[in-house]
C-alpha cells in the first residue's frame, strides 16, 4: 500500500493534537499545524523546543503519544518511513560513504526498482539540477561541504516525493556558501513545487527561506505566520525576541487608554489588543524595539522641534546616552541608555543604521547625549509574559 | 647520545626523562613474548623430552604430529569446532551489539553488560557450570555442546568489537536510507553492513582464535571422540612430557599470529578513506 504516484502534485499535510512525551517532558504538546500544499515551511526554535521531534514524526522516526499526522487524507501514523514516500536531508547529510555519488543519488530509484536506462537519466537530471553535472563518478570524500549538501539533496528529491523534510541542512556550512545555498534552496523549492518543511534554529534563514515560519518553544507552536508577519508582529515576548534583535521596553498604563513609556506617549491599548488579538486584561504591556527601527535624530540644540537630517520628525522621541559605539562595515550600532524618565531607569537599546552615513559614527563618542526616532508605523506593542 | 634530550612529543618531555618508561615497556614485552620463543625451539629438538636450548635439530615431533592419526583427528575437531563457533558467535554477536546499540533503552546497558559476564567471570566457574549443565542435558562430549560454550566465550568479543566500530557510524545514514525507501532490513543490509564490514571480518577471527585456543571448558565438556586440540595437549602434558606439544603449539602460535595480523592489516586498511 503506497502512495499514488499518479499525480505530481505536492501533498498538503495536516497535524493535529500531536504529543509526544520523553518521561515527564512534553517534546510536542498538542501541536495542530496546517501545511499547505507546495509550502515552503519552517519549523523554527530553539535547541530542545521540539522541532526536530516534530520533524521525525513527520518522517516517521518517531512514533507520538497522541495525535495525527495527515498527508492529504491520509493518516500516516502508523506508515513505517519507507513508506510514507518523503525526501529527507539530514544536518550531517548522511551520505553513503561506500557509494559514488551517482550511487547515492541512485539509491531511492533502485529501491524503486526503475529501469537502469531511466535511472541514469534522472540521475543525471537531478545532478544537474544540483548544478554538479560530471561529478557523478566522484567518491563521497572528494567533495566540498557544499557538494555534499547537493547530493544529499539531490538524493532526497530524485525519486519525485511529494514531501522534502529538511533538518537543519545547512548549518555545517560556512556563512558565505550558507547564505548562497538558502537562495538556491528557494529556488529548487519554486522549481520542484514540493511541499517542504525545514527546521532551523537560525531565525534570519527561516526568514530568508520560507514562504511560512511555525515558531516553536517548549514542544508548543507559538506562531506561525508569513515571515513578515512574524517580524512585524510577533505574538510574544519570545517570538519578538526570537526573532531578529530587539530590545522590550515595559509600558505603564496611563490615564485614558494610553500606554507610556517614561512620560512618551506610545501606543493605546485599544490599538495594541486589535493589533495582537490579545485581551484587554493583560498583565501589562512592552514596546519593541528593533535596532534598525530607531533613527538617530539630529543633535538640534536650539529648535525645540527635533529634526532627521534637517527634516521636521514628528515620531516618538527618546533621549538617551551612547554607551558604545562600533563599526561593522555594512552597518554600525550603538547602545545607547536611555533616559526613560522617573520610575525606570538604565534599559540599554540597540540603534543599527547603514555606514552611508559613516561619516557621522566619529561624533557618535561614548557618552554623548542623543536622541532617538521611532516611527508610530514601526511600533510594536505586545502583551507581557504571564509568568 | 643526543637524542635523549629530544623531545618525545608534542609535550617539553625528552627521551631522557622517559628512559625508565621505555625499560618498563620493554621488560613487559619480553615477559610477554619469552615463553612463546623458548616453545619454539624446543619443537625443533631432536631430545626425547622437553629441552632448551636443544642440542641436535631435528623435525621428527612434526613428524610425529602429522603422522599420529589421534593429534590428527584431534586437530579436526578443534578447528571444526572453531569454524562452527565462528559462524554462530559473529552473526549472534553482530545482532546483539546493533539492536543493543540503536535500541536507545534504558535496560540496553545492563543487557550489555549481562552477555559479557563471560568475559568477565573466571573460565573455571564457567567451565565448572557448563559441565554440569551439559551433564543434565546430554551434551558433555558434543561437537553441537562446545560449539555453544565456546559461542558463549566468543560472542562477548564479537559485541564489543561491533560495538566500537557502530560508535563511529553515523546512524542517520540508516535513517536516511529508510526515508528514501529502504526497510530497516534492507538499510542494514546495503548501508551499515559494508561499512562496518571489516570489524564483523575482525570479530569473526577473534571468535575463532577464542574457539581454538580455549582450553579450560574444553577440558571439562569434551573428551573421547570429540576431544579438542587443547585438550589432548593438556593430557598429553600431564601423562608424558614429549616435545609433539611444543610443535603442536608452535604451529597454533604461528595460525594466531597470522590471524591477529590479517585483523591488524584490516583494521588499517579502513583508515585512509
Amino acid at each position: 500500500m503506497s502512495l499514488d504516484h499518479s499525480s505530481d502534485s505536492a501533498l498538503p499535510i495536516k497535524i493535529s493534537g500531536l504529543t509526544k512525551k520523553y518521561g515527564d517532558m512534553y517534546a510536542l504538546d498538542a501541536v495542530d499545524l496546517d501545511i499547505k500544499s507546495g509550502e515552503f515551511l519552517t519549523l523554527l526554535g530553539p535547541s530542545g523546543s521540539g522541532k526536530t521531534t516534530l520533524l521525525m514524526a513527520i518522517a516517521g522516526f518517531n512514533r507520538p503519544d497522541a495525535g495525527s499526522i495527515r498527508f492529504a487524507d491520509q493518516e500516516m501514523i502508523l506508515y513505517p518511513p519507507h513508506r510514507r514516500e518523503v525526501g529527507m536531508v539530514f544536518q550531517s547529510y548522511a551520505l553513503f560513504p561506500h557509494m559514488t555519488v551517482a550511487e547515492n543519488i541512485a539509491f531511492p530509484l533502485k529501491l524503486r526498482k526503475v529501469s537502469v536506462e531511466e535511472c541514469a537519466l534522472r540521475v543525471e537530471e537531478a545532478l544537474q539540477t544540483v548544478q554538479l553535472d560530471g561529478l557523478g563518478a566522484r567518491n563521497i570524500d572528494q567533495l566540498s561541504g557544499g557538494q555534499r549538501q547537493r547530493v544529499a539533496l539531490a538524493r532526497a528529491f530524485v525519486f519525485r516525493p511529494r514531501i522534502l523534510l529538511m533538518d537543519e541542512p545547512l548549518s555545517a556550512l560556512d556563512k558565505k556558501l550558507r547564505e548562497r545555498m538558502q537562495i538556491e534552496l528557494k529556488q529548487l523549492h519554486r522549481q520542484l513545487g514540493v511541499t517542504t518543511v525545514y527546521v532551523t534554529h537560525d531565525q534570519r534563514e527561516a526568514l530568508t527561506m520560507s514562504d511560512r515560519i511555525a515558531v516553536i518553544n517548549h514542544g508548543k507552536l507559538v506562531q506561525v505566520d508569513t515571515p513578515e508577519a512574524i517580524y512585524n508582529a510577533p505574538a510574544n515576548a519570545f517570538v519578538a525576541d526570537f526573532i531578529g534583535e530587539s530590545t522590550l521596553l515595559p509600558l505603564s498604563l496611563g490615564g485614558g487608554d494610553q500606554l507610556y513609556f517614561g512620560d512618551q506617549s506610545i501606543a493605546t491599548v485599544q490599538a495594541a489588543v486589535s493589533a495582537q488579538g490579545g485581551t484587554e486584561n493583560n498583565q501589562g504591556w512592552s514596546l519593541v524595539v528593533r535596532p534598525e527601527r530607531l533613527l538617530v535624530l539630529d543633535k538640534n540644540s536650539s529648535s525645540s522641534q527635533p529634526l532627521i537630517n534637517g527634516f521636521a520628525f514628528d515620531g516618538i522621541v527618546f533621549g538617551g546616552t551612547i554607551r558604545e559605539s562600533v563599526f561593522q562595515g555594512e552597518s554600525a550600532f550603538l547602545i545607547v541608555a536611555l533616559a526613560s524618565g522617573a520610575d525606570s531607569s538604565g534599559v540599554d537599546v540597540a540603534v543599527r543604521f547603514s555606514t552611508g552615513k559613516a561619516a557621522n559614527i566619529e561624533s557618535l563618542a561614548n557618552g554623548q547625549q542623543i536622541e532617538l526616532g521611532l516611527h508610530r508605523e514601526d511600533v510594536i506593542v505586545i502583551p507581557q509574559e504571564a509568568d | 647520545m643526543s637524542w635523549l634530550n629530544k623531545a618525545a612529543s608534542d609535550t617539553q618531555i625528552t627521551h631522557r626523562s622517559r628512559l625508565w618508561l621505555y625499560c618498563l615497556a620493554t621488560v613487559i614485552m619480553l615477559l610477554l613474548v619469552i615463553p612463546t620463543f623458548i616453545v619454539i625451539p624446543m619443537s625443533f629438538s631432536d631430545s626425547q623430552y622437553l629441552e632448551f636450548p636443544p642440542k641436535v635439530w631435528s623435525l621428527r615431533w612434526y613428524e610425529e604430529y602429522i603422522g599420529s592419526a589421534k593429534w590428527m583427528r584431534a586437530t579436526a575437531t578443534s578447528l571444526k569446532i572453531a569454524v562452527l563457533t565462528m559462524l554462530v558467535a559473529t552473526p549472534l554477536g553482530t545482532m546483539a551489539a546493533y539492536a543493543l546499540f540503536v535500541s536507545g533503552h534504558r535496560a540496553a546497558r545492563a543487557v550489555f553488560v549481562l552477555l559479557i559476564t563471560p568475559m568477565i567471570v573466571p573460565v573455571i566457574l564457567i567451565a565448572i557450570g557448563t559441565f554440569y549443565a551439559f551433564g543434565k542435558m546430554g551434551l558433555n562430549n558434543s561437537i553441537t555442546g562446545l560449539v555453544l560454550a565456546h559461542t558463549a566465550l566468543a560472542t562477548p568479543l564479537v559485541m564489543i568489537v561491533i560495538t566500537a566500530a557502530l560508535r563511529s557510524y553515523d546512524l542517520d545514514q540508516e535513517r536516511v536510507a529508510r526515508s528514501l525507501g529502504a526497510t530497516r532490513l534492507q538499510a542494514f543490509f546495503v548501508i551499515t553492513l559494508p561499512q562496518i564490514k571489516f570489524s564483523v571480518i575482525t570479530s569473526a577471527l577473534l571468535a575463532f582464535l577464542t574457539s581454538f585456543d580455549e582450553v579450560i571448558v574444553s577440558i571439562f565438556v569434551s573428551g573421547g571422540k570429540t576431544a579438542t586440540l587443547t585438550k589432548h595437549m593438556f593430557s598429553a602434558l600431564r601423562d608424558y612430557i614429549d616435545p609433539t606439544i611444543a610443535a603442536i603449539s608452535t604451529i597454533m602460535v604461528l595460525i594466531s599470529t597470522i590471524l591477529l595480523l590479517v585483523t591488524q592489516r584490516i583494521g588499517s586498511r579502513k583508515k585512509p578513506d
